[in-house]
Protein backbone atom coordinates (compact mmCIF):
# COMPACT_ATOMS: atom_id res chain seq x y z
CA UNK A 1 0.00 0.00 0.00
CA UNK A 2 3.29 2.14 0.75
CA UNK A 3 4.52 2.18 -2.86
CA UNK A 4 0.97 3.00 -5.03
CA UNK A 5 0.45 6.69 -6.50
CA UNK A 6 -1.60 9.22 -4.89
CA UNK A 7 -4.41 9.13 -7.16
CA UNK A 8 -6.02 6.33 -8.27
CA UNK A 9 -4.37 3.93 -5.70
CA UNK A 10 -7.65 3.13 -4.55
CA UNK A 11 -8.28 1.43 -8.32
CA UNK A 12 -5.22 0.02 -8.13
CA UNK A 13 -6.01 -2.21 -5.23
CA UNK A 14 -9.26 -3.14 -7.02
CA UNK A 15 -11.43 -1.52 -4.50
CA UNK A 16 -14.03 0.46 -6.82
CA UNK A 17 -16.20 -2.76 -7.17
CA UNK A 18 -18.86 -1.74 -5.09
CA UNK A 19 -21.77 -2.82 -6.95
CA UNK A 20 -25.12 -0.47 -6.83
CA UNK A 21 -27.37 -2.47 -5.07
CA UNK A 22 -29.54 -1.93 -1.44
CA UNK A 23 -32.98 -1.77 -0.34
CA UNK A 24 -33.82 1.60 -1.65
CA UNK A 25 -33.45 0.59 -4.97
CA UNK A 26 -35.46 -2.84 -5.00
CA UNK A 27 -39.24 -2.25 -6.38
CA UNK A 28 -41.25 -3.37 -2.96
CA UNK A 29 -40.66 -0.17 -1.83
CA UNK A 30 -42.09 1.99 -5.08
CA UNK A 31 -45.44 3.23 -4.14
CA UNK A 32 -46.58 2.98 -7.62
CA UNK A 33 -46.09 -0.83 -7.93
CA UNK A 34 -49.68 -1.83 -7.83
CA UNK A 35 -49.52 -5.00 -5.65
CA UNK A 36 -46.99 -3.43 -3.17
CA UNK A 37 -47.38 -6.36 -1.32
CA UNK A 38 -43.79 -7.33 -0.40
CA UNK A 39 -43.42 -4.62 2.11
CA UNK A 40 -42.03 -6.91 5.13
CA UNK A 41 -41.34 -4.72 8.20
CA UNK A 42 -42.56 -6.12 11.10
CA UNK A 43 -45.55 -3.82 12.51
CA UNK A 44 -46.04 -2.30 9.39
CA UNK A 45 -49.24 -0.82 8.82
CA UNK A 46 -51.24 -2.58 5.44
CA UNK A 47 -52.37 1.23 4.09
CA UNK A 48 -54.11 2.17 1.20
CA UNK A 49 -52.33 4.91 -1.08
CA UNK A 50 -55.49 6.08 -2.37
CA UNK A 51 -56.81 6.92 0.89
CA UNK A 52 -55.86 10.53 2.28
CA UNK A 53 -55.74 11.71 5.38
CA UNK A 54 -54.40 15.58 6.46
CA UNK A 55 -53.77 17.25 9.74
CA UNK A 56 -53.16 20.81 10.35
CA UNK A 57 -50.29 21.37 12.74
CA UNK A 58 -50.80 25.25 13.22
CA UNK A 59 -51.26 24.83 16.69
CA UNK A 60 -50.36 21.45 17.97
CA UNK A 61 -47.52 20.21 19.73
CA UNK A 62 -44.66 18.05 17.80
CA UNK A 63 -45.25 14.74 20.01
CA UNK A 64 -49.23 15.23 18.79
CA UNK A 65 -48.04 15.65 15.35
CA UNK A 66 -46.46 12.19 15.45
CA UNK A 67 -48.92 10.87 17.13
CA UNK A 68 -51.80 11.62 14.69
CA UNK A 69 -49.57 10.76 11.68
CA UNK A 70 -48.92 7.48 13.34
CA UNK A 71 -52.84 7.10 14.00
CA UNK A 72 -53.71 7.57 10.20
CA UNK A 73 -51.48 4.87 9.37
CA UNK A 74 -53.32 2.43 11.78
CA UNK A 75 -56.31 3.60 9.90
CA UNK A 76 -55.68 2.83 6.73
CA UNK A 77 -54.31 5.79 4.84
CA UNK A 78 -51.34 5.65 2.70
CA UNK A 79 -51.52 9.76 1.44
CA UNK A 80 -50.96 12.15 4.80
CA UNK A 81 -50.21 15.95 3.84
CA UNK A 82 -49.51 18.03 7.04
CA UNK A 83 -50.34 21.91 6.81
CA UNK A 84 -48.61 24.42 8.43
CA UNK A 85 -45.58 22.29 10.03
CA UNK A 86 -44.06 26.21 11.19
CA UNK A 87 -40.31 24.53 10.91
CA UNK A 88 -41.17 22.40 13.85
CA UNK A 89 -38.65 20.33 14.99
CA UNK A 90 -38.44 16.21 15.02
CA UNK A 91 -41.68 15.92 12.57
CA UNK A 92 -42.18 12.79 10.53
CA UNK A 93 -39.62 10.68 12.77
CA UNK A 94 -39.24 6.90 12.56
CA UNK A 95 -41.99 6.15 10.25
CA UNK A 96 -41.23 2.26 8.99
CA UNK A 97 -44.21 2.48 6.94
CA UNK A 98 -45.12 2.54 3.35
CA UNK A 99 -46.70 6.09 2.98
CA UNK A 100 -47.24 8.97 0.77
CA UNK A 101 -45.98 11.83 3.26
CA UNK A 102 -46.53 15.33 1.95
CA UNK A 103 -45.64 18.45 4.11
CA UNK A 104 -46.59 21.87 2.92
CA UNK A 105 -44.21 24.43 4.26
CA UNK A 106 -40.86 23.71 6.15
CA UNK A 107 -39.30 21.56 8.81
CA UNK A 108 -37.20 22.37 11.58
CA UNK A 109 -34.49 20.38 12.93
CA UNK A 110 -34.34 16.44 12.52
CA UNK A 111 -36.97 16.32 10.26
CA UNK A 112 -38.16 12.87 9.35
CA UNK A 113 -34.91 11.44 11.07
CA UNK A 114 -34.84 7.66 11.35
CA UNK A 115 -37.31 6.89 8.57
CA UNK A 116 -37.49 3.61 6.79
CA UNK A 117 -40.01 3.30 3.95
CA UNK A 118 -41.96 6.23 3.40
CA UNK A 119 -42.05 8.68 -0.16
CA UNK A 120 -41.86 11.93 1.59
CA UNK A 121 -42.10 15.35 0.20
CA UNK A 122 -41.41 18.76 1.66
CA UNK A 123 -42.32 21.96 0.08
CA UNK A 124 -40.04 24.52 2.07
CA UNK A 125 -37.02 24.41 3.50
CA UNK A 126 -35.76 21.44 6.03
CA UNK A 127 -33.60 22.58 9.10
CA UNK A 128 -30.52 20.44 10.15
CA UNK A 129 -30.35 17.11 10.20
CA UNK A 130 -33.15 15.91 7.88
CA UNK A 131 -33.48 12.96 7.30
CA UNK A 132 -30.83 11.85 9.51
CA UNK A 133 -29.91 7.47 9.77
CA UNK A 134 -32.81 7.72 6.86
CA UNK A 135 -33.03 3.67 6.01
CA UNK A 136 -34.77 3.58 2.64
CA UNK A 137 -37.48 5.53 0.88
CA UNK A 138 -37.48 8.47 -1.04
CA UNK A 139 -37.35 12.10 0.61
CA UNK A 140 -37.63 15.87 -1.83
CA UNK A 141 -37.11 18.73 -0.09
CA UNK A 142 -38.05 21.72 -2.98
CA UNK A 143 -35.96 24.67 -1.18
CA UNK A 144 -33.19 24.64 0.71
CA UNK A 145 -31.61 22.48 3.92
CA UNK A 146 -29.40 23.08 6.73
CA UNK A 147 -26.33 21.34 7.75
CA UNK A 148 -25.47 17.21 8.92
CA UNK A 149 -28.54 16.60 5.53
CA UNK A 150 -28.54 12.81 5.34
CA UNK A 151 -26.22 12.44 8.28
CA UNK A 152 -25.75 8.91 8.35
CA UNK A 153 -27.91 8.04 5.74
CA UNK A 154 -27.78 3.67 5.06
CA UNK A 155 -30.40 3.83 1.77
CA UNK A 156 -32.86 5.67 -0.27
CA UNK A 157 -33.29 9.01 -2.21
CA UNK A 158 -32.42 11.95 -0.18
CA UNK A 159 -33.05 14.81 -2.74
CA UNK A 160 -32.52 18.72 -2.16
CA UNK A 161 -33.85 21.03 -4.84
CA UNK A 162 -31.69 23.87 -3.47
CA UNK A 163 -28.61 24.87 -1.26
CA UNK A 164 -27.76 22.33 1.55
CA UNK A 165 -25.09 23.37 4.43
CA UNK A 166 -22.40 21.89 6.07
CA UNK A 167 -21.46 18.81 6.46
CA UNK A 168 -23.93 17.35 4.27
CA UNK A 169 -24.20 13.12 4.12
CA UNK A 170 -21.76 12.99 6.98
CA UNK A 171 -20.83 9.20 7.86
CA UNK A 172 -22.76 8.15 5.02
CA UNK A 173 -23.39 4.76 5.13
CA UNK A 174 -25.32 4.13 1.67
CA UNK A 175 -28.01 5.37 -0.38
CA UNK A 176 -27.56 8.60 -2.70
CA UNK A 177 -28.19 12.18 -1.61
CA UNK A 178 -28.74 14.41 -4.71
CA UNK A 179 -28.45 18.19 -4.18
CA UNK A 180 -29.66 20.64 -7.26
CA UNK A 181 -27.33 23.58 -5.61
CA UNK A 182 -24.22 23.92 -3.50
CA UNK A 183 -23.24 22.06 -0.46
CA UNK A 184 -21.18 23.83 2.24
CA UNK A 185 -17.53 22.95 4.11
CA UNK A 186 -16.87 19.31 4.88
CA UNK A 187 -19.06 17.13 2.87
CA UNK A 188 -19.53 13.56 3.01
CA UNK A 189 -16.76 13.54 6.14
CA UNK A 190 -16.29 9.87 7.04
CA UNK A 191 -18.53 9.10 4.38
CA UNK A 192 -18.55 5.04 4.34
CA UNK A 193 -20.48 3.85 1.44
CA UNK A 194 -23.39 5.21 -0.86
CA UNK A 195 -23.25 8.26 -3.18
CA UNK A 196 -23.59 12.09 -3.03
CA UNK A 197 -24.73 14.52 -6.09
CA UNK A 198 -24.04 17.71 -6.01
CA UNK A 199 -24.68 19.37 -9.60
CA UNK A 200 -23.56 22.86 -7.92
CA UNK A 201 -20.19 23.68 -5.86
CA UNK A 202 -18.84 21.97 -3.12
CA UNK A 203 -17.33 23.43 0.16
CA UNK A 204 -13.61 22.59 1.04
CA UNK A 205 -12.51 19.85 2.51
CA UNK A 206 -15.18 17.40 0.58
CA UNK A 207 -14.65 14.02 0.79
CA UNK A 208 -12.35 14.34 3.95
CA UNK A 209 -11.48 11.25 5.51
CA UNK A 210 -13.84 9.07 3.26
CA UNK A 211 -13.43 5.36 4.09
CA UNK A 212 -15.60 4.38 0.82
CA UNK A 213 -18.31 5.76 -1.46
CA UNK A 214 -18.37 7.96 -3.86
CA UNK A 215 -18.81 11.84 -4.34
CA UNK A 216 -19.91 13.70 -8.18
CA UNK A 217 -19.86 16.87 -8.46
CA UNK A 218 -21.44 19.41 -11.12
CA UNK A 219 -19.73 23.08 -10.02
CA UNK A 220 -16.39 23.83 -8.64
CA UNK A 221 -14.75 21.97 -5.50
CA UNK A 222 -13.27 24.95 -3.21
CA UNK A 223 -11.00 22.21 -1.71
CA UNK A 224 -10.82 18.60 -1.38
CA UNK A 225 -10.22 16.44 2.28
CA UNK A 226 -7.58 14.47 3.49
CA UNK A 227 -7.83 11.01 1.50
CA UNK A 228 -10.21 12.35 -0.92
CA UNK A 229 -8.87 11.79 -4.59
CA UNK A 230 -10.25 12.18 -8.03
CA UNK A 231 -11.73 9.33 -10.21
CA UNK A 232 -12.81 8.49 -13.47
CA UNK A 233 -16.11 7.90 -14.59
CA UNK A 234 -17.40 4.83 -16.20
CA UNK A 235 -20.34 4.34 -18.98
CA UNK A 236 -22.09 2.37 -16.26
CA UNK A 237 -21.36 5.54 -13.64
CA UNK A 238 -22.82 7.99 -16.58
CA UNK A 239 -26.21 6.15 -17.36
CA UNK A 240 -26.50 5.34 -13.68
CA UNK A 241 -26.75 8.90 -13.41
CA UNK A 242 -28.73 10.01 -15.87
CA UNK A 243 -31.26 8.08 -14.47
CA UNK A 244 -31.16 8.74 -10.54
CA UNK A 245 -31.11 12.50 -11.74
CA UNK A 246 -34.14 12.03 -14.65
CA UNK A 247 -35.90 10.53 -11.59
CA UNK A 248 -36.17 13.45 -9.94
CA UNK A 249 -36.51 16.47 -12.86
CA UNK A 250 -32.81 16.76 -12.51
CA UNK A 251 -30.01 16.91 -14.89
CA UNK A 252 -26.11 17.99 -14.59
CA UNK A 253 -25.24 21.20 -15.84
CA UNK A 254 -23.12 20.09 -18.23
CA UNK A 255 -23.98 16.38 -18.59
CA UNK A 256 -23.54 13.75 -16.67
CA UNK A 257 -20.44 12.96 -18.29
CA UNK A 258 -18.77 16.03 -17.11
CA UNK A 259 -19.38 15.53 -13.26
CA UNK A 260 -16.53 15.40 -11.48
CA UNK A 261 -16.24 12.24 -9.26
CA UNK A 262 -14.29 11.94 -5.99
CA UNK A 263 -13.09 8.49 -4.13
CA UNK A 264 -11.84 7.50 -1.05
CA UNK A 265 -7.65 7.03 -1.54
CA UNK A 266 -7.93 4.12 0.38
CA UNK A 267 -4.88 5.57 2.49
CA UNK A 268 -7.09 6.02 5.70
CA UNK A 269 -9.66 3.32 5.25
CA UNK A 270 -8.06 0.10 7.48
CA UNK A 271 -6.44 2.17 10.18
CA UNK A 272 -4.82 -0.68 11.60
CA UNK A 273 -2.99 -1.52 9.08
CA UNK A 274 -1.43 1.58 7.75
CA UNK A 275 1.92 2.45 7.62
CA UNK A 276 3.72 4.30 10.17
CA UNK A 277 4.40 7.21 7.57
CA UNK A 278 0.52 6.92 6.68
CA UNK A 279 -0.19 7.58 10.01
CA UNK A 280 1.49 10.83 9.69
CA UNK A 281 -1.14 11.61 7.36
CA UNK A 282 -3.92 11.65 9.79
CA UNK A 283 -2.02 12.73 13.23
CA UNK B 1 -26.08 26.50 23.06
CA UNK B 2 -27.70 29.46 22.62
CA UNK B 3 -30.80 31.07 20.48
CA UNK B 4 -29.56 34.56 18.38
CA UNK B 5 -31.79 36.34 16.47
CA UNK B 6 -32.33 39.57 14.85
CA UNK B 7 -34.24 41.62 12.63
CA UNK B 8 -33.88 44.93 10.74
CA UNK B 9 -36.66 47.01 8.77
CA UNK B 10 -35.31 48.28 6.00
CA UNK B 11 -37.52 51.24 5.21
CA UNK B 12 -39.64 52.82 8.24
CA UNK B 13 -39.98 51.24 11.58
CA UNK B 14 -41.82 48.49 12.75
CA UNK B 15 -42.89 46.80 16.68
CA UNK B 16 -39.32 45.50 16.98
CA UNK B 17 -39.99 44.84 20.65
CA UNK B 18 -42.96 42.49 19.79
CA UNK B 19 -41.66 40.99 17.07
CA UNK B 20 -38.11 40.28 19.21
CA UNK B 21 -40.03 39.03 22.04
CA UNK B 22 -41.82 36.60 19.90
CA UNK B 23 -38.84 35.03 18.29
CA UNK B 24 -36.70 34.96 21.38
CA UNK B 25 -39.78 32.89 22.62
CA UNK B 26 -39.78 30.22 19.88
CA UNK B 27 -36.21 29.79 20.81
CA UNK B 28 -36.37 29.72 24.66
CA UNK B 29 -35.75 25.54 24.61
CA UNK B 30 -32.37 26.52 23.21
CA UNK B 31 -31.29 28.73 26.74
CA UNK B 32 -33.32 29.67 29.53
CA UNK B 33 -31.02 30.96 31.85
CA UNK B 34 -31.45 34.34 30.41
CA UNK B 35 -32.73 36.64 27.47
CA UNK B 36 -31.70 39.92 26.57
CA UNK B 37 -32.67 42.53 23.93
CA UNK B 38 -30.99 45.16 22.07
CA UNK B 39 -33.76 47.46 20.83
CA UNK B 40 -32.43 50.65 18.16
CA UNK B 41 -35.50 53.07 18.36
CA UNK B 42 -35.49 56.55 16.11
CA UNK B 43 -32.26 58.51 17.32
CA UNK B 44 -32.92 62.12 18.60
CA UNK B 45 -30.20 64.70 17.95
CA UNK B 46 -28.23 65.11 20.84
CA UNK B 47 -29.78 63.12 22.95
CA UNK B 48 -28.62 59.98 24.49
CA UNK B 49 -30.29 56.69 25.98
CA UNK B 50 -28.37 55.10 29.18
CA UNK B 51 -29.23 51.88 30.54
CA UNK B 52 -27.38 50.91 33.30
CA UNK B 53 -27.94 48.94 36.26
CA UNK B 54 -26.43 49.01 40.16
CA UNK B 55 -26.96 45.61 41.33
CA UNK B 56 -27.48 41.66 40.16
CA UNK B 57 -30.87 39.97 40.66
CA UNK B 58 -29.39 37.68 43.07
CA UNK B 59 -28.12 40.32 45.41
CA UNK B 60 -31.78 40.79 46.18
CA UNK B 61 -31.80 38.26 48.33
CA UNK B 62 -28.49 39.28 50.11
CA UNK B 63 -27.38 41.84 52.80
CA UNK B 64 -29.92 43.52 55.27
CA UNK B 65 -29.16 46.76 53.93
CA UNK B 66 -29.21 45.79 50.45
CA UNK B 67 -32.10 47.89 48.99
CA UNK B 68 -30.53 51.17 51.12
CA UNK B 69 -27.26 49.98 49.16
CA UNK B 70 -29.12 50.07 45.76
CA UNK B 71 -30.57 53.77 46.70
CA UNK B 72 -27.10 55.12 47.30
CA UNK B 73 -25.42 53.68 44.53
CA UNK B 74 -27.67 54.94 42.09
CA UNK B 75 -27.79 58.67 44.00
CA UNK B 76 -23.69 58.33 43.46
CA UNK B 77 -24.55 57.28 39.92
CA UNK B 78 -26.48 60.50 39.49
CA UNK B 79 -23.79 62.49 41.51
CA UNK B 80 -21.18 61.98 39.47
CA UNK B 81 -23.21 62.06 36.11
CA UNK B 82 -23.74 66.14 36.80
CA UNK B 83 -20.02 65.90 38.17
CA UNK B 84 -19.15 65.28 34.66
CA UNK B 85 -21.42 67.55 33.34
CA UNK B 86 -24.36 65.42 32.37
CA UNK B 87 -27.93 66.94 31.37
CA UNK B 88 -30.49 64.25 32.74
CA UNK B 89 -33.85 64.82 31.13
CA UNK B 90 -35.94 62.20 32.09
CA UNK B 91 -35.20 59.07 34.10
CA UNK B 92 -37.06 55.43 34.48
CA UNK B 93 -36.95 52.87 37.09
CA UNK B 94 -37.44 49.30 35.27
CA UNK B 95 -36.55 47.46 38.13
CA UNK B 96 -35.57 48.12 41.28
CA UNK B 97 -31.81 47.92 40.00
CA UNK B 98 -31.91 48.65 36.65
CA UNK B 99 -32.52 52.15 35.21
CA UNK B 100 -33.52 53.86 31.40
CA UNK B 101 -32.08 57.55 31.32
CA UNK B 102 -32.45 60.28 28.46
CA UNK B 103 -29.11 62.75 28.86
CA UNK B 104 -27.40 65.04 26.81
CA UNK B 105 -23.77 65.08 27.38
CA UNK B 106 -21.08 66.04 24.77
CA UNK B 107 -17.82 65.18 26.33
CA UNK B 108 -15.46 61.68 26.47
CA UNK B 109 -17.74 58.98 26.34
CA UNK B 110 -15.28 56.57 28.06
CA UNK B 111 -14.57 58.58 30.78
CA UNK B 112 -17.57 58.92 32.15
CA UNK B 113 -18.60 55.44 31.45
CA UNK B 114 -15.23 54.63 33.34
CA UNK B 115 -16.28 57.29 35.99
CA UNK B 116 -19.67 55.58 36.65
CA UNK B 117 -18.72 52.10 36.17
CA UNK B 118 -16.02 52.87 39.17
CA UNK B 119 -19.16 52.88 41.53
CA UNK B 120 -20.07 49.42 43.19
CA UNK B 121 -22.12 47.35 41.50
CA UNK B 122 -22.75 49.42 38.43
CA UNK B 123 -22.71 48.66 35.10
CA UNK B 124 -23.44 50.56 31.73
CA UNK B 125 -25.43 47.86 30.08
CA UNK B 126 -26.22 50.61 26.89
CA UNK B 127 -25.53 54.33 26.02
CA UNK B 128 -26.78 55.49 22.40
CA UNK B 129 -29.10 57.64 20.20
CA UNK B 130 -31.21 54.93 19.34
CA UNK B 131 -29.95 52.01 21.12
CA UNK B 132 -31.63 50.62 24.16
CA UNK B 133 -29.99 47.35 25.76
CA UNK B 134 -32.06 45.20 27.87
CA UNK B 135 -31.19 41.68 29.61
CA UNK B 136 -32.50 39.84 33.06
CA UNK B 137 -32.64 36.40 34.24
CA UNK B 138 -35.75 34.67 32.87
CA UNK B 139 -37.17 33.80 29.61
CA UNK B 140 -37.86 36.35 26.80
CA UNK B 141 -41.73 36.82 28.31
CA UNK B 142 -40.69 37.71 31.81
CA UNK B 143 -37.86 39.92 30.38
CA UNK B 144 -40.25 42.07 27.79
CA UNK B 145 -42.86 42.37 30.39
CA UNK B 146 -40.38 43.42 33.18
CA UNK B 147 -38.96 46.13 30.90
CA UNK B 148 -42.25 47.33 28.84
CA UNK B 149 -40.53 46.14 25.71
CA UNK B 150 -43.70 44.71 23.92
CA UNK B 151 -44.73 48.47 22.76
CA UNK B 152 -41.31 49.52 21.68
CA UNK B 153 -41.06 50.37 18.27
CA UNK B 154 -38.49 50.57 16.79
CA UNK B 155 -36.07 50.28 12.67
CA UNK B 156 -33.90 46.96 14.35
CA UNK B 157 -32.95 44.55 17.20
CA UNK B 158 -30.85 41.76 18.12
CA UNK B 159 -31.66 38.99 21.03
CA UNK B 160 -30.21 36.69 23.04
CA UNK B 161 -31.60 33.42 24.77
CA UNK B 162 -29.01 31.88 26.93
CA UNK B 163 -27.50 28.41 28.38
CA UNK B 164 -25.08 29.10 31.01
CA UNK B 165 -22.12 26.91 29.06
CA UNK B 166 -18.87 28.47 30.73
CA UNK B 167 -19.58 31.26 32.71
CA UNK B 168 -22.37 32.54 35.41
CA UNK B 169 -26.18 32.99 35.25
CA UNK B 170 -26.27 36.49 35.72
CA UNK B 171 -27.17 39.51 33.93
CA UNK B 172 -23.36 40.83 34.02
CA UNK B 173 -23.05 37.05 31.91
CA UNK B 174 -25.90 37.64 29.60
CA UNK B 175 -26.11 38.54 25.80
CA UNK B 176 -26.05 41.15 24.22
CA UNK B 177 -22.85 43.13 25.13
CA UNK B 178 -22.58 46.45 24.24
CA UNK B 179 -19.21 47.91 22.56
CA UNK B 180 -17.91 49.69 25.03
CA UNK B 181 -17.61 52.57 24.69
CA UNK B 182 -19.11 52.95 21.06
CA UNK B 183 -22.50 54.41 21.21
CA UNK B 184 -25.04 52.29 19.37
CA UNK B 185 -23.27 49.09 18.99
CA UNK B 186 -24.14 45.67 20.56
CA UNK B 187 -23.41 41.77 19.72
CA UNK B 188 -25.03 38.53 20.76
CA UNK B 189 -23.31 35.32 20.05
CA UNK B 190 -23.80 31.65 20.47
CA UNK B 191 -20.70 28.88 20.41
CA UNK B 192 -17.78 29.32 22.25
CA UNK B 193 -14.22 30.54 21.91
CA UNK B 194 -11.59 29.12 22.57
CA UNK B 195 -8.84 31.71 22.63
CA UNK B 196 -10.76 34.00 25.50
CA UNK B 197 -8.07 34.71 27.61
CA UNK B 198 -5.21 35.31 25.21
CA UNK B 199 -7.53 37.80 23.41
CA UNK B 200 -8.42 39.34 26.51
CA UNK B 201 -5.20 39.99 28.26
CA UNK B 202 -4.31 41.24 24.83
CA UNK B 203 -7.24 43.50 25.01
CA UNK B 204 -6.82 44.69 28.31
CA UNK B 205 -3.35 45.83 27.82
CA UNK B 206 -4.58 47.83 25.46
CA UNK B 207 -6.93 49.44 27.97
CA UNK B 208 -10.43 47.84 27.32
CA UNK B 209 -12.57 46.83 30.21
CA UNK B 210 -14.02 43.51 30.43
CA UNK B 211 -17.30 43.34 33.12
CA UNK B 212 -17.76 39.68 32.77
CA UNK B 213 -15.71 36.07 32.31
CA UNK B 214 -18.38 35.35 29.47
CA UNK B 215 -16.15 34.34 26.00
CA UNK B 216 -18.95 36.49 24.12
CA UNK B 217 -18.08 39.75 25.59
CA UNK B 218 -14.51 39.53 23.80
CA UNK B 219 -16.51 39.61 20.35
CA UNK B 220 -17.98 43.10 21.58
CA UNK B 221 -14.63 44.13 22.88
CA UNK B 222 -12.34 43.19 19.95
CA UNK B 223 -14.84 44.79 17.61
CA UNK B 224 -14.91 47.65 19.75
CA UNK B 225 -11.07 47.55 19.63
CA UNK B 226 -10.93 47.36 16.05
CA UNK B 227 -13.47 50.26 15.36
CA UNK B 228 -11.34 52.06 17.44
CA UNK B 229 -8.08 52.06 14.94
CA UNK B 230 -10.50 53.28 12.49
CA UNK B 231 -11.52 49.63 10.65
CA UNK B 232 -15.17 49.77 9.01
CA UNK B 233 -17.54 47.37 10.51
CA UNK B 234 -17.84 44.49 7.42
CA UNK B 235 -13.58 44.55 7.76
CA UNK B 236 -13.65 43.71 11.34
CA UNK B 237 -15.89 41.24 11.43
CA UNK B 238 -14.02 39.55 8.51
CA UNK B 239 -10.52 39.81 10.17
CA UNK B 240 -12.62 38.22 13.62
CA UNK B 241 -13.00 34.99 11.63
CA UNK B 242 -9.10 34.58 11.89
CA UNK B 243 -8.77 35.83 14.83
CA UNK B 244 -11.28 34.42 17.02
CA UNK B 245 -10.82 30.87 17.80
CA UNK B 246 -13.59 28.20 18.39
CA UNK B 247 -16.93 27.50 16.95
CA UNK B 248 -19.41 30.57 16.89
CA UNK B 249 -21.95 32.58 14.94
CA UNK B 250 -22.48 36.14 16.07
CA UNK B 251 -24.86 38.96 15.36
CA UNK B 252 -23.41 42.48 15.64
CA UNK B 253 -25.93 45.99 15.24
CA UNK B 254 -24.98 49.17 14.72
CA UNK B 255 -27.25 52.46 14.64
CA UNK B 256 -27.97 51.89 10.71
CA UNK B 257 -26.19 48.24 10.36
CA UNK B 258 -27.08 44.84 10.96
CA UNK B 259 -24.01 41.98 10.36
CA UNK B 260 -23.86 38.24 10.81
CA UNK B 261 -20.37 36.03 10.75
CA UNK B 262 -20.09 32.35 11.12
CA UNK B 263 -17.16 31.07 11.90
CA UNK B 264 -15.14 28.25 9.14
CA UNK B 265 -16.33 25.23 10.65
CA UNK B 266 -20.11 26.24 10.58
CA UNK B 267 -20.60 24.39 13.57
CA UNK B 268 -23.14 26.85 14.97
CA UNK B 269 -26.73 27.51 13.18
CA UNK B 270 -28.10 30.29 11.49
CA UNK B 271 -31.09 30.96 8.97
CA UNK B 272 -31.58 33.88 7.19
CA UNK B 273 -34.84 35.47 5.71
CA UNK B 274 -33.86 38.55 3.39
CA UNK B 275 -36.94 40.48 0.86
CA UNK B 276 -36.68 44.30 0.12
CA UNK B 277 -38.44 45.31 3.31
CA UNK B 278 -37.05 43.10 6.32
CA UNK B 279 -34.29 40.86 7.17
CA UNK B 280 -34.42 38.33 9.58
CA UNK B 281 -31.96 36.48 11.43
CA UNK B 282 -32.15 33.36 13.89
CA UNK B 283 -31.01 30.20 14.98
CA UNK B 284 -33.83 27.89 14.15
CA UNK B 285 -36.33 28.83 11.45
CA UNK B 286 -39.23 28.22 13.93
CA UNK B 287 -38.37 31.77 15.65
CA UNK B 288 -38.59 33.35 12.07
CA UNK B 289 -41.99 31.29 11.39
CA UNK B 290 -43.50 32.99 14.45
CA UNK B 291 -43.46 36.26 12.71
CA UNK B 292 -43.55 35.44 9.42
CA UNK B 293 -46.27 32.09 9.57
CA UNK B 294 -46.99 32.10 5.50
CA UNK B 295 -44.24 30.21 3.16
CA UNK B 296 -41.22 32.33 2.82
CA UNK B 297 -37.51 31.40 1.19
CA UNK B 298 -34.82 30.88 4.17
CA UNK B 299 -31.24 30.07 3.79
CA UNK B 300 -28.57 29.19 5.55
CA UNK B 301 -25.10 31.02 5.26
CA UNK B 302 -22.02 28.66 4.57
CA UNK B 303 -19.20 28.78 6.11
CA UNK B 304 -16.69 31.75 7.11
CA UNK B 305 -19.52 34.38 5.86
CA UNK B 306 -20.42 37.75 6.63
CA UNK B 307 -22.78 39.67 5.59
CA UNK B 308 -24.06 43.48 6.50
CA UNK B 309 -27.57 44.79 5.92
CA UNK B 310 -27.63 49.00 5.61
CA UNK B 311 -30.74 49.97 6.85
Amino acid sequence: MATLEDTHKSYGMGMHTEQLRGRSLETFFSVDDQDHGNFTLPDAFHVDMEKIGEIDAQDMEIVDINRQIRELMKSGHGHIVIKNPLAKHSLGVGILNRLRLEFDGSLGYFGCGLIDGPNVTIKGRVGWSCAENMMSGTLVVEKNAGSTFGAAIRGGDLVCRGDVGSRTGIDQKGGTILVGGSTGAFSCFMMQRGRLIVLGNAGKNLGDSMYDGTIYVGGEIASLGVDAVPGDLNKFEIDWLEHKLALYGMAAPNGAARLQKIVAGKQLWNYDNLEPHEKKIIL
Amino acid sequence: MCGIAAIIHRNGSGDVGQEMTSMLRALKHRGPDSTGFALYGEATANEYIMRFKVAEQEDLARGFYIHQEIEDRKATVDQRMIDMGVEILSQEAATEYAYRYRLKFDGDMRRLADFIEEVEGAEILSIGEGLELVKDLGDADVVSGQYGLAQFNGTHGIGHTRMATESDVDIRSAHPYWAYPFKDVAVVHNGQLTNYWNGRRALEHRGHRFVSNCDSELIAVYLADKMDQGTDLETAMTDSLDELDGVFTYVVATSDKLGMAKDVMAAKPMVVYEDDNTVVLASEEVAIRSIFPHEIDTFDPYEGEVRVWQR
